[in-house]
C-alpha cells in the first residue's frame, strides 16, 4: 500500500476540515472494509485517510418513534442489527445490514459506507431507498440533504464533491400499516455479492385490505441503484393481491438493466428481479399486517 | 522520511506502545512490529478470516484495520487464548476433534469462535456456521471445526460454577 497521512479528528469541523484540505486526495475512514482493499490493490490512491469513527454525530445511532431513525455515516452494521428499537422499527433495514459479508466485516463495515462505496451491488442501499432514507452531506461551508436514491451517480461515484463527506443518515418514523423487506439472490448461502437485490416498502390501508404507497428499489441491475417509481405507482391505491403485486413486479422487471458478467446473465437477472420483488412485497406486506 | 505513529494499546492484557506508519494495518503490526505470529495474513482482502482478532470486544479481519486505529484500544489474538493453568477449551477442543490439518486459518477460527462464544454460550449448529462464515478452511470441510466449537461450548457449560 502507498504511504498516506493519517488523521483521527475528535469534532466534525475538524473532519471536514481535514477532509477539504486535500480535496480528491483525501477520503473518510470508517468501517475501511472497501477502502483499505481499494488502496491496497492501487484501485484508489490518497494522501490522506481521515478516520471518523472518534466524531459523535458520524457515530449516532438513536431512533425515536417521532422523529425516525439517526445513522450516523460511520456506524458499524452490527449495532443497527443489535439495537433492540431499531431492529423492531426497521426490519426492511435489518435484513440488509445482516447480509453484508460475514461477521468481521459487520463489526466494521457502516450503512454510510456501503452508499458512499456506491458499488450497484451495494445490500444496504435498496433498503434505505425502499425506507426513503435521506443523505446529510456536509463540507466546511454548507450542508445539503438528498434522497438515497439520488446518492449514487456512477459504479464507485456519488454525488459527493471533493470536500464533502456524508455525515449521516435519516429514515423517517415508520408509517402505520407499514412494512419493508430487502432480499437478495446469491448462489451460496452467505459471504457473497448480490446478483440481484431488491428492496419493497408498503405502507395499507387500517382494513390492510389497500396499498396507501409503496417503494421499489433495485441493485445490481443498472449501474447504480435504482428507485423503480412506476412500480410504486402500480401499487398506490391498488387491492393488496397477487394481481397488483404482478403488476409491479413487471414494472421492476422492465425498469432493470442488467448486464451479464461473472455473476449472471441479463435474462437471469431479469427474472430474479421479477421473482424478488414479488417475495419482498409479500414479506413487507406481512410485516405490516403484523405490525 | 516517513512519518511514524505512536501507538498505544492493550494486546492480550498487557499495555503496549509501538511506532508504525499510517499505511500499516493491524496484521502487520502485529506480526512484523510485535512479533505476534500467531495471527495469519491470508488474502489480506478480508474474505478468508485467517487474520481475525477480537477488537475492543468485536471479531474483526486485522488485515482491514490500520494499527494508527488500535491507539486507546483492547486487542485479544491467539496468543492470549491459553491461560496459566493450559489450552483454552477451544484449542483443546480443536485438537481432540481434529479440527485443523494444516493449521493455517486454526488462529482465525479459533478468535472466531471466541467472539462467538463469549457472547453466546450456547449457539446452535446452524449459528456456529453462519457465525463462521467468514472464515475460510480448505482442509476440513468445516464439519469437525463445527462440532470442536459445539464441543468446547459444553466443556465450558460444564467448568461454569
Amino acid at each position: 500500500m502507498r504511504s498516506f497521512e493519517y488523521v483521527a479528528p475528535r469534532v466534525l469541523s475538524e473532519a471536514l476540515a481535514a477532509v477539504a484540505e486535500r480535496g480528491e486526495r483525501a477520503r473518510v475512514l470508517a468501517g475501511g472494509t472497501d477502502i483499505l482493499v481499494q488502496l491496497r490493490a492501487g484501485r484508489r490512491q490518497v494522501d490522506r485517510l481521515v478516520d471518523v469513527k472518534a466524531i459523535p454525530e458520524v457515530n449516532e445511532l438513536s431512533y425515536d418513534p417521532h422523529r425516525g431513525l439517526r445513522l450516523g455515516a460511520a456506524v458499524p452494521c452490527y449495532r443497527v442489527y443489535e439495537q433492540g428499537s431499531v431492529a423492531q422499527a426497521y426490519p426492511g433495514l435489518i435484513d440488509a445490514v445482516s447480509l453484508v459479508g460475514g461477521t468481521q466485516i459487520q463489526g466494521r463495515a457502516s450503512v454510510g459506507g456501503n452508499l458512499c462505496n456506491a458499488a450497484p451491488s451495494g445490500d444496504t442501499i435498496p433498503a434505505l431507498i425502499a425506507l426513503g432514507a435521506v443523505c446529510i452531506v456536509a463540507s466546511p461551508a454548507t450542508t445539503r440533504e438528498m434522497p438515497a436514491e439520488d446518492f449514487c451517480t456512477a459504479p464507485g461515484r456519488t454525488v459527493l464533491q471533493p470536500g464533502e463527506m456524508l455525515v449521516n443518515l435519516r429514515i423517517p418514523p415508520p408509517a402505520r400499516r407499514s412494512g419493508a423487506a430487502y432480499l437478495r439472490f446469491i448462489p451460496r448461502n452467505e459471504m457473497d455479492i448480490a446478483v440481484v437485490g431488491v428492496g419493497a416498502s408498503v405502507v395499507l390501508d387500517d382494513a390492510r385490505q389497500r396499498f396507501v404507497s409503496a417503494r421499489i428499489a433495485l441493485g445490481a441491475v443498472a449501474p447504480t441503484p435504482l428507485l423503480v417509481k412506476a412500480a410504486g405507482e402500480a401499487l398506490a391505491g391498488q387491492d393488496v393481491s397477487e394481481r397488483s403485486i404482478e403488476a409491479a413486479a413487471a414494472a421492476a422487471m422492465a425498469a432493470a438493466r442488467p448486464i451479464t458478467d461473472m455473476r449472471g446473465t441479463v435474462e437471469q437477472r431479469r427474472h430474479l428481479v421479477g421473482a424478488l420483488t414479488r417475495r419482498a412485497l409479500r414479506r413487507a406486506i406481512q410485516r405490516a399486517s403484523e405490525e | 522520511m516517513l512519518e511514524r505513529l505512536r501507538v498505544q494499546t492493550l494486546v492480550n492484557g498487557e499495555e503496549i506502545e509501538f511506532l508504525c506508519e499510517p499505511r500499516q494495518s493491524l496484521l502487520e503490526a502485529l506480526r512484523d512490529i510485535l512479533k505476534l505470529t500467531g495471527t495469519k495474513e491470508g488474502c489480506n482482502d478480508g474474505n478468508c478470516g485467517a487474520c481475525s482478532v477480537i477488537l475492543n470486544g468485536r471479531l474483526v479481519d486485522s488485515c482491514l484495520v490500520l494499527a494508527a486505529e488500535v491507539q486507546g484500544a483492547t486487542v485479544e489474538t491467539v496468543e492470549g487464548l491459553a491461560g496459566p493453568t493450559g489450552l483454552h477449551p477451544l484449542q483443546q477442543s480443536f485438537l481432540e476433534q481434529a479440527a485443523l490439518q494444516c493449521g493455517i486459518c486454526t488462529p482465525g477460527f479459533l478468535m472466531a469462535a471466541k467472539a462467538l462464544l463469549d457472547r453466546e454460550p450456547h449457539p446452535s449448529e446452524a449459528r456456529v456456521r453462519l457465525w463462521l462464515a467468514g472464515n475460510l478452511c480448505r482442509c476440513t470441510g468445516y464439519d469437525k471445526i463445527v462440532r470442536a466449537v459445539l464441543d468446547a461450548a459444553d466443556k465450558m457449560e460444564v467448568a461454569r460454577p
